[in-house]
């Protein structure tokens, strides 16, 4: 086995929409620093939009909506539990992306007056604005990465982060085709992994046929909670109505402001806005079990021009096989409702509120590390989200690293992390990772997802801390297999964190994310608080309560409760 | 450890006749890295079952030589 050693000024972990943001925005901010961006996969089709994006889903623009007005919303929608700063950066500099796209050739829908052509989805304001022709946004931003002279390494895979004397210093990786260990030191580092989408089994089945991009496995979450990091809301799952079996995004967003709507098996509404929430998806558990099921996307009483529209925006962009999907059972739109389902479980910030915490300038508690996109702690911050942080992570990080010197890493690290990358090729008879990984995520399925009760999270809990053992019985017979079983540690640290989570916070809140059966009520009198995990000194995990922020933006939570059932 | 192989129904199907030696475009691309060329004949082909039917590959082909079915237990 090899050891290739570099060295750069500013590490980005994963080149997704984050992370070449991050890049770029680095390389504005200090032309003359060397930037790396470190990518399991290849940027130019790599994360959630590697095929492009349906539409901005958090597009604040003047004229339409304030940053105000969306603090708002998304404090409502999350149950209070935010950090006001954070969420409204994404409000103050998400319409300066948007024009910065622009002008890298990225489209957005217009009207006829060439103004945004905005829709709602959500319960008050407009924040989506369409991108029928949003295909090509992932090469158009690794155009800009190459035009900003960013570094790029493709097909390595971090898999821890050093962190010396309290600060950042570099990142250990695994390089993914030829299997040589990679050692990066770097003065700051921004980990852009993305969600975790590999936690739960959907019901399929098929390891791989997740909502989320299946590279992200929780790269981050892991990586981030071994380099002492704290994370928070872990328990605010991610949970999403999805097309049945396809698990790909149903698309009211895209579709309801063409007339469809979300309706259950006798064609009625149940629900009065499609905006993906917690108390959103409680509504969909309510109505799949009380024999008004299955729910389904309807657009069957639109007319054929519509319908036909509609279908051109979703078979192209985004998830550009569902039309086979569909053929493939002989459904279409003008006849049959789009089936959807509850999709098992997963952790991710940008759909939901779990994350590694971070305020509003990208930071996370390690000095020096910084975190964005659906991995890092702003609620509901989508794609635009992912831009914006990126942004900041990268802007910020070349304030840090000014005056900073590269530190030597530390070789017993190393050697402790080469022992642990490569054990399961010592062990190529071992159990392979497919079985490891369907065990685990169907003991996810069993005993985290809500409702949640306390002796099953108690279960899980003590299945998934057993587990270590087994992961030491996975081998592999080559670098793609190790990147696999790398993987699976990765999702067992998640289990961990969001059964431990779970039983911490002693309520139910965030609807369907957190609904406690033993505890059924929210109690803003004991839990308006964050719960944040990390490392604790002895190694084990230690659970705490963080105080929410002061607002910044009044919001009269007793008045504004989130609420969108059809009654 | 015993262990055996199993057949598996893989969602990428690739065109032989079509697929160009000196090509390596969707193993480039894939986000998984499922893709690789057969060392004997040049040819690309799914090694690994483990696909999120997203279409890169069959998109940058070349000469159209993949077709990305939806994976056997979602279809
Ligand atoms: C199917 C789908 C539809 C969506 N639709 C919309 C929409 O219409 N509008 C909207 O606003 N938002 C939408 N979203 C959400 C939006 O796409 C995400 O919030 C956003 O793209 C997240 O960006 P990110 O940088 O965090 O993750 P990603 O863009 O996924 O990037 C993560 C990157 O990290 C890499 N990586 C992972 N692990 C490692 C590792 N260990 N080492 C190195 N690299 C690693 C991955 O390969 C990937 O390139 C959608 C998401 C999905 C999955
Ligand atoms: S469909 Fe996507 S995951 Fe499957 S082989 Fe093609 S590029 Fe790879
Ligand atoms: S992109 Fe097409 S031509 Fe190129 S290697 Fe793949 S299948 Fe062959």
């Amino acid at each position: 086995m090899n050891v290739q050693y570099l060295k750069t000024d500013f590490l980005v972990v994963g080149g997704g929409t984050a992370g070449t943001m991050a890049g770029i925005k680095a390389k504005q901010a200090s032309p003359d620093s060397d930037v790396l961006i470190l990518e399991k996969a290849n940027i130019r089709r790599s994360g959630a939009i590697a095929m492009g994006m349906d539409g901005v889903n958090t597009a604040v623009i003047p004229g339409n909506s304030t940053p105000e007005q969306y603090v708002r919303e998304i404090t409502i929608a999350n149950d209070g539990i935010v950090n006001q700063k954070a969420v409204y950066e994404t409000g103050r500099l998400g319409f300066e992306v948007i024009q910065e796209l622009e002008s890298w050739g990225v489209k957005f829908q217009k009207d006829h007056e060439g103004n945004y052509d905005l829709k709602q989805v959500h319960r008050v304001g407009k924040y989506v604005l369409p991108m029928p022709e949003g295909k090509d946004l992932k090469k158009i931003l690794a155009r800009q990465v190459k035009r900003h002279k960013v570094n790029v390494t493709n097909r390595v895979m971090a898999t821890r982060v050093m962190v010396q004397n309290g600060r950042v210093t570099g990142a250990v990786g695994l390089d993914v085709r030829n299997g040589d260990m990679v050692v990066i030191q770097a003065k700051a580092v921004v980990l852009c992994t993305g969600a975790c989408g590999r936690l739960g089994l959907p019901a399929s089945g098929y390891l791989y046929g997740t909502y989320e991009n299946p590279t992200n496995a929780g790269d981050g979450y892991s990586m981030a909670y071994h380099a002492g990091a704290e994370l928070t809301n872990i328990e605010c799952f991610q949970i999403n109505p999805l097309i049945k079996d396809y698990n790909g995004p149903a698309c009211a967003y895209v579709a309801s402001p063409f007339g469809a709507y979300t309706a259950n098996a006798e064609g009625h509404r149940f629900i009065n806005c499609d905006y993906w929430s917690g108390q959103m998806m409680l509504e969909v558990y309510k109505e799949l079990h009380s024999g008004k099921g299955p729910v389904h996307l309807k657009m069957y009483h639109l007319d054929d021009d519509t319908i036909n529209e509609i279908e051109t925006i979703l078979w192209d962009n985004e998830r550009p096989s569902r039309g086979r999907f569909h053929a493939g059972r002989g459904e279409s739109y003008s006849t049959h409702g789009v089936e959807m389902n509850i999709s098992e479980i997963g952790l991710c910030s940008g759909h939901s509120a779990s994350g590694v915490w971070v305020n509003e300038r990208a930071e996370t508690t390690v000095s020096g590390l910084y975190a964005a996109g659906d991995m890092a702690s702003v609620p509901h911050n989508y794609m635009i989200g992912a831009f914006v942080y990126g942004r900041i992570a990268g802007e910020n990080a070349m304030d840090y690293v000014r005056d900073l010197e590269h530190v030597e890493p530390d070789h017993e690290f190393l050697a402790a992390e080469q022992a642990r990358i490569y054990a399961p090729l010592q062990r190529p008879d071992g159990v392979p990772h497919t079985q490891i990984e369907y065990k685990l995520r169907r003991l996810v399925n069993d005993y985290l997802q809500p409702p949640k009760s306390p002796n099953n999270l108690d279960i899980g809990l003590q299945k998934f801390v057993a587990y270590e053992d087994t992961l030491n019985l996975m081998g592999a017979q080559d670098p793609h297999e190790l990147m696999r079983c790398m993987e699976v540690h990765f999702i067992r640290d998640c289990a961990e964190m969001a059964a431990r989570a779970s039983l911490f916070r002693k309520e139910t809140r965030w609807g369907l994310y957190h609904y406690r059966l033993d505890y059924p009520e929210k109690n803003n009198e004991e839990w308006f608080c964050h719960v944040n995990l990390k490392k604790g000194k002895a190694g084990h995990m230690e659970l705490f309560k963080r105080a929410v922020e002061p607002y910044i933006v009044d919001v009269d939570l007793v008045e504004e409760v989130y609420d969108v059932a059809v009654r | 450890m015993a262990l055996t192989t199993q057949r598996v129904d893989v969602p990428v199907i690739v065109d032989e006749s079509k697929c160009l030696e000196k090509c390596v475009a969707c193993i480039e691309v894939c986000p998984l890295d499922v893709l690789v060329k057969n060392p004997d004949t040049g040819k690309a082909y799914m090694k690994y079952d483990e696909c999120w039917f997203c279409l890169p590959c069959e998109k940058e082909c070349p000469t159209g030589a993949i077709t990305v079915q939806i994976p056997f237990l979602l279809r």
